[in-house]
């Protein structure tokens, strides 16, 4: 008599949950593997044979500098990120745990607002008419101004100034787990700091970093109106090709490829990840 | 070590984080027409964006998608959250798995998918697919939250309901539903800023019937320098804001 009752709440529960993911997730995921793999129609966009032309087309020098110029602004995206998170991390770290709530707060509050208004918000700042070219006009500093819109430096300040919060969480997170006693032995046994820094507290935060690491640089490629509105033409990235061969070119399953490549990259990433923490941990819990 | 070092650092990247959203909130109030040059203070640009009915327009649509997204992933992400939990059942961890490809794989992916899917079925732009594409990205995050609830509660409490005769649905109400509640707020708030800030995923399944703030943001904003756009920056960020606070202040409170 219970557990009668008890079934149909379940079925429903878990029918629902299903039916949602497997409609919206697995179907479509699988849908772009496939089109990756068809071959172009204008009328119903996909359409036999299947073929690989795609992926070969993926290695067309027009579309290859795209890639490589994209996979370069996001790795300097990261290494910037990095440079400037990881002493940030290790500072926060060191504040009165009372304050680092606030502190905390404060960082995750730029991720909840909109991203698209702050990209612009950064356009204010160094247009040729904008605030530091105004700014420094007057002080006299420069005659003309500077030209910082629509280059590739842009590009990456909007990077940077979006992603910043994702790397600097995760290495928090490990900085935050860091007993101070290891570096107080490692100190007691006739390390100096920096002997220390790289033999205790770099392997210790390296999972931080890989985590950040993985956090900004696939999301760096992915945003595609950070280009559009800092960057010019010439500063595209992997998200614009995708977004002009499925909106404007119609041409789905060279986007579709493209997007796979993506995605790809993203498993290898997580692989290397899975598989740092996993040597970590067989290495002994220090 | 010095002590100041640290901080000043500390100091300086919160500066860099927050000054150019100061900028835009200052220069929402400019009355300068040439440049950026402080011209004295306006409400102009307020005035020009509510009496904008095509702006007005995107708002409300908006505002109804965030609403209409952050409700149904709620209702739904609560329920995986509570299978997850309390039941065996086979396939939880392809499950647990496509939970986490919504929320690891960039954006784009996702954005595409969900457009050659809707195209295929035939599901026509506007409204109803931005909200199927809306509750599947706020889906995890829903469920994260609500589990996190979950993995700190007294196992008992739902075994003595069930001793005491109640069903699953009725324990789920009367027991479950009171302990996860700040959950469920703290989800919803979530899943309505993520609705409401969504550019990526939006600009590939929305058609051209339901147009939606974003959108016209993007729009406006890929020309040029508008003034409007500043004092509609500067709304969206003050309210993003109290909708952050508003989560967190129920989630701490629950806490004690």
């Amino acid at each position: 008599m219970l557990r009668g009752l008890r079934q149909p709440f379940r079925t429903g529960v878990l029918l629902l949950v299903w039916t949602w993911l497997l409609a919206l997730v697995l179907a479509p995921n699988l849908l772009v593997i496939g089109a990756s793999f068809l071959t172009r129609d204008p009328g119903t966009f996909l359409s036999l044979p299947v073929t690989l032309e795609n992926y070969r087309n993926l290695l067309d020098p027009l579309y290859l500098e795209v890639f490589l110029h994209s996979l370069y602004m996001a790795s300097i995206t990261t290494l910037v990120c990095l440079l400037i998170g990881y002493p940030f991390a290790w500072a926060l770290s060191r504040v009165a745990k009372d304050r680092q709530l606030l502190l905390i707060f404060l960082l995750i509050v730029p991720f909840w607002t909109n991203s698209l208004v702050r990209t612009y918000a950064l356009k204010l700042l160094m247009a040729t008419n904008g605030l530091i070219n105004t700014g420094l006009m007057e002080l006299g500093l420069i005659d003309g101004p500077l030209r910082m819109l629509y280059t590739e430096g842009a590009v990456i300040v909007g990077l940077v100034y979006l992603l910043l919060p994702f790397m600097i969480l995760p290495l928090y997170s490990v900085f935050d787990d860091l007993r101070r006693e290891l570096l107080m032995a490692s100190h007691d046994l006739g390390a100096g700091r920096f002997r220390t820094f790289i033999h205790v507290v770099i392997p210790l935060t390296l999972p931080g970093v890989l985590a950040g690491v993985m956090l900004v640089l696939l999301p760096a490629m992915g945003l595609f109106f950070v280009p559009d509105i800092l960057g010019g033409s010439r500063n595209l990235l992997v998200g614009n090709v995708i977004k002009n061969q499925f909106l404007d070119a119609r041409n789905w399953p060279f986007g579709a490829a493209a997007a796979i490549m993506l995605t790809l990259a993203m498993a290898l990433l997580l692989f290397t990840h899975r598989l740092s923490q996993r040597r970590l941990g067989e290495e002994g819990d220090v | 070590m010095t002590r100041w070092l640290p901080r000043a650092y500390l100091a300086l990247v919160y500066l860099a984080l927050y000054i150019p959203i100061a900028v835009l909130v200052v220069f929402s109030f400019n009355d300068g027409r040439t440049g950026y040059r402080w011209g004295g203070f306006t409400w102009r640009w307020y005035e020009a964006l509510f009496t904008n009915d095509a702006m007005m327009q995107a708002l409300w649509n908006s505002l109804w998608l965030a609403v209409s997204a952050a409700t149904l992933s709620t209702l739904i992400g609560a329920l995986t959250a509570l299978a997850l939990h309390r039941y065996r059942f086979r396939g939880k961890k392809a499950l647990k798995g496509m939970l986490f490809v919504v929320m690891m794989s960039p954006e784009i992916v996702l954005a595409i998918s969900l457009l050659s899917l809707f195209l295929l079925v035939g599901v026509q732009l506007g409204y109803f697919s931005l909200l199927l594409a809306h509750v599947t990205f706020c889906l995890p995050f829903v469920v994260i939250t609500v589990m996190a609830r979950l993995s700190g509660f007294d196992e008992s409490l739902p075994e003595a309901a069930r001793d005491l005769g109640a069903s699953d649905f009725t324990m789920t109400r009367t027991v479950l539903l009171p302990v996860i509640m700040p959950a469920l707020l703290a989800g919803w708030l979530l899943g309505f800023t993520l609705s409401l800030d969504d550019v990526v995923v939006s600009t590939f399944v929305s058609g051209p019937g339901y147009e939606i703030l974003p959108l016209r943001i993007y729009s406006m904003v890929r020309v040029g320098l508008k003034p409007e756009v500043n004092a509609l920056g500067s709304l969206l960020l003050v309210f993003s804001l109290l909708m952050l606070v508003l989560s967190q202040w129920i989630l701490m409170r629950s806490k004690r």
